[in-house]
């Protein structure tokens, strides 16, 4: 390890102005300015959450007005939505990797990359100026006739930032379909990409079909409340209840944007953890394609106490079930490869584990409220809050953090602190359930969510819960420290750190602008490790 | 930039791809996916459309009336022709006729034009009327209510309708401006092809809005 240099040419010395950064048509780059982006992002998220749980400690409303108190809890919803969990694996480690990954230069349409940044960004200070200049009470779901005619706050430029921040989804959507289709190296066959590639394509599929659909209904009502149409308006004979059809039309799939990536992330890490190729590669391959088309066929499954008929309920109901076919078949089959195989104790398998379990538990709670019994009566209450957290923080925010840690030496060419890494790896894991396990209790008790007071009776469970915030939130920043200290004093990583297969760990790292010195040719399956480890073990 | 001397590089072949037909493939496809979005874009819209139009057909019906339909009849026409032009267009850029492809994408640029003009002409007509919901209207009593939802869809799809054909006139701009400069070859024609592909997909969400808007009921008659 000793001998490791860094290479003298590479993506990250490739021009060092302003202008090589925000002119920059290289798929890596790009991935490390969408990287600043959704960190300031998450952080903006995150101040809000602190504001919400440091309100929730007391019983009463003491800490800020019950009016502030719906600006957070939305602000919050819709930095995170729209502005972190959506677009973060995919375009910042999908940026990064997708190339790579088929042995190709860059992706198919370079320019259009950098406009997605860019059309993120304008999104992303629509929405920031909607919150400074004075915030917005909507709920990050926007539902009618409040958002339409009764909300006094920033509606529109809300709106328009998640318009605007859609087609950036779109257009990264759009241009890995293209990328995997069209610029696979020689012998790259489909059924030898990395899983990671299969629920990128599946979650483009979900950007490219869903995010048109929520952009016509933001605009549809945009434009009740500018030019007073009235398509969800009752006053006309609008119907408010078809604005929920619309939105979770892509809400609903909205959710498998967030987590398949992450899925995609788990399986890398947990082949590259226990040096075995994943059990049942086209089984997983296809789950995530089962999960996409399910994902569109549930999105009723929101509207249980929303007057929905008891016919289409029922049908919701058991499509919403099948969903758990395929995500327990991942589950299973990660389980099954490390059945015997080296498993390692590093920092991304750590999260490796910390997204099984935890989506483990956020996917068995979700057949809760897919039984529609059981959903109505925890209809808005903290168990919805707990359930979808686990999902989405447990689930998408642990894959990411564990593939950033996975593929930093590559992005980066250094390592990071492995001990201050596992501990904070440690401290999220600790923080994260203490934060939302509570949350299931006291919903299930009947606290009610988006209320800024509640019965003392409830104290002692959200008081767990704000402490569980607090440690999360130290989890959180401690990565930030350790991996900006990596990028100047780190050791070097040299090409393949962990051992792994996998044509990013192949070429230099960081690699160089155009990825490979010449066009690799493959010859060999996905996780193709040397068997003499397997025979180790057993 | 790196250095990209070892081999020849045809004209218009961009640095990420092998040769042009990967190119090609790759736009083509990338075209098609864009479309595939746009089709659930006005999905949506379509989707409002028939729910509404389902629970209070007598409404759309009596304002489907009060449009002008002989406009939307010629605007339907000269459509249909400039997506003949854009065929054409395309046609004498694959076989490099530059002459040729000048003036199929001008005729096809002016019958765009012609629409968007008739369509003005249209928005004046049911201002002057007041068939617009918020700013100026009124209907006959019975479907005062019900009538807004139609003319709202009806602002709505035909106004993102013509801006689509605005951002299509700006692309055949474009693809005129290459085409003078002679960057558009016989090898080289694939930004003229895919450009065709927007062009005919906004004609053909114009002949599902045309019997939806202004032939509701008409049968009847």
């Amino acid at each position: 390890m000793s001998t490791v240099l860094l290479p003298p040419r590479h993506y990250l010395n490739d021009g060092y102005g302003v202008r090589s950064w925000l002119l920059t048509r290289d798929h890596k780059r790009i991935a490390l300015l969408y990287l600043a982006g959704v960190t300031f992002f998450f952080f903006i998220g995150g101040a809000m959450a602190v504001l919400i749980r440091l309100e929730l400690a007391t019983p009463p409303g003491d800490l800020v007005t019950d009016e502030t108190y719906n600006k957070l809890f939305t602000m919050h919803g819709v930095m995170m939505v729209f502005f972190f969990l959506i677009p973060v694996i995919p375009s910042v480690l999908g940026n990064f990797l997708v190339p790579i990954m088929i042995g190709a230069k860059d992706l198919a349409f370079p320019k259009i990359n950098l406009l997605s940044w860019y059309i993120y960004v304008v999104g992303g200070l629509f929405t920031l100026y909607a919150l400074i200049s004075g915030g917005l009470d909507t709920g990050w779901t926007f539902y009618t006739p409040f958002s339409t005619v009764a909300s006094t706050t920033n509606v529109i430029p809300a709106a328009l930032g998640i318009f605007i921040t859609g087609f950036s989804s779109i257009l990264t959507g759009l241009n890995f379909i293209v990328t995997i289709h069209r610029m696979r190296a020689p012998g790259m066959t489909w059924f030898r990409m990395p899983l990671f590639l299969w629920s990128t394509y599946a979650t483009s599929l979900i950007n490219v079909l869903g995010t048109p659909v929520i952009a016509i209904t933001i605009l549809l009502v945009a434009a009740e409340r500018v030019f007073h149409f009235g398509f969800f308006n009752p006053a006309v004979g609008g119907d408010p209840v078809l604005f929920q059809h619309l939105f979770w039309f892509y809400s609903h799939p909205a959710v498998y944007i967030m987590v398949l990536p992450a899925m995609g992330v788990v399986s890398e890490l947990v082949a590259a953890g226990c040096r075995k190729p994943v059990f049942g590669y086209s089984f997983v391959a296809f789950a995530s394609l089962a999960i996409a088309v399910l994902g569109f066929l549930v999105w009723g499954h929101h509207m249980f106490v929303a007057g929905e008929s008891v016919y289409s309920a029922l049908i919701f109901s058991i499509l919403s079930f099948l969903v758990a076919i395929p995500s327990a078949v991942k589950v299973f089959n990660w389980t099954a490869t490390m059945y015997q195989g080296a498993v390692s104790w590093e920092t991304p398998m750590l999260y490796a584990y910390g997204f099984i379990g935890l989506f483990t538990i956020g996917g068995l709670t979700g057949l809760f409220l897919a039984a529609i019994g059981v959903d109505v009566h925890v209809t808005d209450t903290y168990f919805i809050i707990a359930h979808f957290h686990y999902i989405m923080v447990g689930g998408t925010i642990m894959g990411y953090l564990g593939g950033l840690h996975y593929w930093w030496p590559k992005m980066s060419g250094r390592l990071y602190n492995e001990g201050l890494a596992k501990l904070s790896a440690g401290i999220i894991f600790i923080g994260f359930n203490l934060t939302f396990f509570p949350q299931f209790v006291v919903g299930y008790l009947g606290m009610p969510r988006r209320y800024h007071a509640y019965p003392p009776e409830f104290q002692v469970l959200n008081v767990l819960s704000s402490a569980g915030a607090s440690i999360l939130g130290v989890g959180y920043l401690i990565p930030m420290v350790y991996l900006m200290w990596s990028l100047r004093y780190g050791r070097l990583a040299g090409s393949n750190p962990w051992g792994a297969v996998g044509l990013e760990w192949t070429t230099s790292s960081p690699p160089p602008t155009e990825n490979f010195t010449e066009t690799p040719r493959v010859t060999w399956d996905a996780y193709e490790y040397p068997a003499s480890v397997e025979t180790d073990v057993a | 930039m790196l250095p990209e001397a070892a081999h020849h590089h045809p004209a218009g072949l961009a640095h990420q791809f092998d040769n042009l037909e990967q190119q090609k493939e790759a736009a083509t496809l990338g075209m098609w996916a864009f479309l595939t979005t746009e089709i659930l874009f006005f999905g949506g819209l379509f989707m409002v459309y028939t729910v509404y139009r389902s629970s209070y057909p007598d409404a759309f019906a009596a304002a489907s009336h009060e449009l002008v339909v002989w406009a939307g009849t010629v605007n339907t026409a000269v459509l249909i022709t400039s997506s003949l032009t854009m065929a054409l267009a395309v046609h004498a850029a694959q076989l490099g006729q530059r002459r040729l492809l000048i003036v199929f994408l001008l005729l096809t640029m002016a019958l765009g034009c012609v629409f968007l003009g008739i369509k003005a002409f249209e928005y004046y007509t049911e201002f002057v009327e007041r068939h617009i919901p918020g700013l100026n209207y009124d209907f006959e009593p019975k479907y005062f209510r019900n009538a807004q939802l139609f003319f709202s869809l009806y602002f709505l799809m035909t106004g993102l309708h013509a801006l689509h054909m605005i951002i299509g006139l700006g692309i055949m701009a474009f693809m005129l401006w290459w085409s003078v400069r002679g960057v558009i070859t016989a090898e080289y024609y694939i930004p003229i092809e895919i450009s065709g592909l927007y062009w005919h997909f906004v004609d053909i969400v114009w002949i599902f809005l045309f019997p939806l808007l202004y032939l509701i009921g008409r049968h009847a008659h």
